[in-house]
């Protein structure tokens, strides 16, 4: 039986979608832990993020750690916190947040220093005061770099997520780590795809999210540059920002 | 911590093959990658289809964790368990998937006046090509390859789970042993080479345009 057939074989065996080890089961633990480490991650960064870029202090920092953690290899990372922290959910899942909050961090960041001083000036001189201007002006116009890094930041945390099978977690990796262990090829390359069809749909649920947040007037250029990286937003979103704020900012 | 420094000094030879392997290992998926994004990113700018069809490709791709792209390449090329390939094109996809952008972004970026004055003076479109626009896209696509290789040299790591890797291999080995240095050795390994490239990366950037540190 060539591979592919297998692997249809292994995906349609019934006892594969039941009891504590079945598909289902290790679809919702993946699930679990990526949605706990973005909530956890989004609850400390965003804030952070979007104070930063309205203050403007701190700015060089965040970019340079959201720089350097993304030269973190993320098994080593999850081995040593295991390893010093001990099995369980907690210590893995902290090893997730530490990776997520990058992302998200210099997402937020970026959005908030990417809004047209003039937006901001304008609804000062409305009247609006400090955080107004922060809640109702910059992050609504923000929000689309905000989204880029919410995006990057799940599909970081869902890749590791299943690498963290590796260090005694569930969900999806445990059939690729389990099918490597066991040189059972067909179990892993199962693994692999849904780790890659769960990865790809939660990327399109992000972006259905972001087109009914997002004001329409904001357009999707600047997301783009928020996934890439911070370092070159400022020069590049510039001019698609300003073609969207002269539409986005009634928001 | 004495138990670190102990193994490193019975291991100073191996850590340092390690740190060659996970280089090269690193490293030939971004200069291949690069080598590739420059006429995909080229064509992107000539056709509205090919634009949004490659992001949307690339994008795609790069959604993919590593993990499961690690497994699913040999099968579908038939590469063998242990062949590098396993690794090294997977690497590839995700620089072409960022640096097809960053091309795209660094040629729009070109002033139109100076394509028109190179026009003017005579470059035919291949010689512009290569004697203009590319020239001035440079700080954009070192940018762009910083990132691309710093991302690199952390995902090699996680080949170690498929038997294929350079200091990732002190991960797994470390796990096994229950040996935390071990692992710290890799993970600080990793960071080191990581910032040596990055600042070669920004080095070849100073060097290859002399134009953008010019005082008036």
């Amino acid at each position: 039986m060539s591979l592919w057939a297998q692997l249809w074989h292994w995906l349609t065996t019934s006892a594969n979608w039941q009891g504590g080890t079945g598909i289902p089961t290790r679809l919702a633990e993946h699930l679990e832990y990526t949605g706990l480490t973005m909530l956890i991650a989004m609850v400390i960064a965003v804030p952070l993020g979007i104070a930063v870029g309205h203050t403007g202090r701190g700015g060089v920092i965040v970019v340079g750690v959201a720089n350097g953690l993304r030269a973190l290899p993320t098994l080593g990372l999850l081995t040593i916190v295991v390893l010093a922290a001990g099995i369980g959910l907690l210590p893995p899942i902290l090893a997730l947040v530490v990776l997520a909050i990058p992302p998200l961090l210099a997402g937020t960041y970026a959005g908030i220093r990417a809004v047209d001083p003039a937006v901001v000036d304008a609804a000062k001189g409305v009247g609006m005061r400090g955080w107004q201007v922060m809640l109702r002006v910059e992050v609504p116009n923000a929000l689309p770099l905000i989204f880029g890094g919410i995006r990057s930041a799940a599909l970081q945390v869902v890749a590791t997520a299943t690498i963290s099978a590796y260090v005694g977690l569930g969900g999806l990796g445990r059939f690729v780590i389990d099918g490597i262990a066991e040189q059972d090829y067909t179990q892993a390359l199962a693994g692999a795809l849904l780790v890659a069809a769960l990865a790809i749909v939660i990327d399109l649920v992000l972006v259905l999210v972001q087109r009914l947040v997002v004001s329409p007037g904001l357009n999707e250029v600047s997301t783009r540059s928020a996934r890439r990286g911070t370092r070159r937003t400022r020069n590049l979103s510039a001019p698609g920002a300003e073609v969207a704020h002269t539409g986005g900012s009634s928001s | 911590m004495t138990g670190t420094m102990t193994w490193l000094n019975a291991h100073w030879g191996l850590v340092l093959s390690l740190s060659w392997q996970h280089w090269y290992l690193a490293l030939i998926p971004v200069l291949i990658g690069l080598v590739v994004s420059i006429p995909l990113g080229w064509l992107a700018t000539r056709s509205k289809v090919l634009r949004n069809t490659f992001f949307y490709l690339f994008g795609f791709l790069y959604s993919i964790p590593s993990l499961a792209l690690f497994i699913v390449i040999p099968v579908i090329l038939g590469t063998g368990i242990l062949d590098p390939l396993n690794l090294i094109i997977p690497l590839t996809i995700y620089t072409i998937a960022l640096m097809v952008r960053s091309v795209v972004d660094a040629l729009e970026a070109v002033p139109w006046h100076v394509r028109a004055a190179a026009t003017a003076m005579g470059f035919r479109p291949l010689h512009r090509f290569f004697a203009v626009d590319l020239p001035m896209s440079v700080p954009v696509l070192i940018a762009g390859l910083r990132v691309a290789a710093v991302s690199s040299i952390s995902l090699v790591s996680v080949g170690a789970l498929i038997g294929l890797s350079g200091l990732g291999d002190l991960f797994t080995e470390g796990e096994q042993h229950q040996f935390i240095g071990e692992i710290v050795i890799g993970v600080v390994g990793s960071l080191v080479l990581a910032l040596v490239t990055d600042l070669v990366l920004v080095l070849i950037g100073r060097v290859t345009t002399p134009w953008t540190r010019v005082r008036t």
